[in-house]
């Protein structure tokens, strides 16, 4: 378990966590981003931008 | 066989094809994110293919013409993104291929859209010619509402907002298709059901199992090869004429369909890769 740098709840961490793996904290709904694996370190995730999709 | 694998944020389905590829023995996977990269033009990535998986539109469409640029098979192609892109190179491919799609008209500025929008009569649909997931599209259903949608445009859009993709409105009776076509094989589809008139699961479609008929997968091929081949997801509404072409993405995301169809989409993507490189 990591914390969320935005509300310090506890997020749940895949067993294969990768680097730049979006992630969502469950307590705030902060769209988060792993920014490092060791030791694993979250951030929030970049704001979606206006060409981003399929 | 290396694998470029190009990124930025690495969502479910990057996840999955992660899985994928790290369980082919004979596949090295190569991470290579698209806020990292430096491109000198001459230097070629040290990986057999590139599998293209950036969510931003411009970063991968430059990122793939590089990479092509020095001799990288790239999946999808350059040329495949550009067209899939852009909603009218889209409309444009698919006309060119003689794939059915709705009635659409481009104009360059408010008064000719507006002019565009009256010919094609009510309601209409205005999208920007490049977006996704179903952001800023617009169900225009009168005079009124064009004049200011239009406006807005103009005055508070970026320069491509002025480029004016205006599409006759289609009723779907609630649900579009989604097809995923794998090389020359239509492997999966989903209908995505919604009581809003945009179905896009990221705007909360919900999917189901859609059979492949064989007119399903037809069209869906035709429209991949309109836009040039490879992994790509077509849209489709069901009309009372038959099928039309909406868009064609080429970054799909298959997150959703996986279980609802019973194909590993991932793996049948993975795949492909090896035909391709050899």
């Amino acid at each position: 378990m990591h914390e969320c740098p935005v509300c310090e709840a506890e997020v749940p961490i895949s067993e294969d966590p990768l680097e730049g793996e979006l992630l969502e904290c469950e307590e705030c709904g902060m769209e988060l981003e792993i920014l490092a694996l060791d030791p694993v370190t979250l951030g929030e995730a970049p704001d979606a931008e206006e060409d981003w999709g399929e | 066989m290396r694998v470029g694998f190009l990124h930025s944020l690495i969502r479910k389905d990057e996840k999955l094809l992660i899985a994928e590829l790290r369980k082919r023995g004979d596949m090295e996977l190569v991470f290579l994110d698209d806020r990292r990269l430096v491109f000198d033009l001459a230097a070629r990535p040290p990986v057999d293919v590139v599998l293209e998986r950036s969510i931003n539109h411009s970063r991968a469409m430059h990122a793939l013409r590089l990479f092509e640029g020095v001799g990288t098979v790239c999946v999808n192609a350059y040329e495949v993104a550009r067209r899939c892109g852009d909603k009218i190179l889209t409309a444009a491919s698919l006309r060119d291929h003689g794939v059915p799609q709705p009635e659409v008209r481009i104009a360059f500025t408010p008064e000719s859209a507006l002019d565009a929008i009256e010919e094609l009569g009510y309601p209409a649909v205005l999208k920007p010619a490049v977006g996704s997931w179903g952001r800023l599209l617009s169900r225009v259903n009168d005079r009124d509402a064009a004049e200011t949608i239009l406006e807005h445009k103009a005055i508070l859009g970026s320069y491509h907002h002025s480029i004016f993709f205006v599409q006759k409105y289609v009723e779907k009776r609630g649900r579009d298709i989604r097809s995923f076509v794998v090389g020359d094989e239509c492997v999966a589809a989903i209908y995505r059901t919604s009581d809003h008139w945009i179905t896009n699961t990221a705007r909360g479609g919900r999917a189901s199992d859609c059979p492949v008929t064989a007119e399903l997968a037809e069209i869906s091929l035709r429209a991949a090869e309109a836009m040039g081949g490879g992994v790509l997801a077509v849209d489709i509404f069901e009309s009372d004429g038959g099928f039309l072409v909406n868009e064609v993405n080429y970054t799909m995301e298959f997150r959703n369909s996986i279980d609802v169809t019973g194909v590993n989409i991932p793996e049948r993507i993975v795949s492909y890769l090896r035909g391709v490189v050899r």
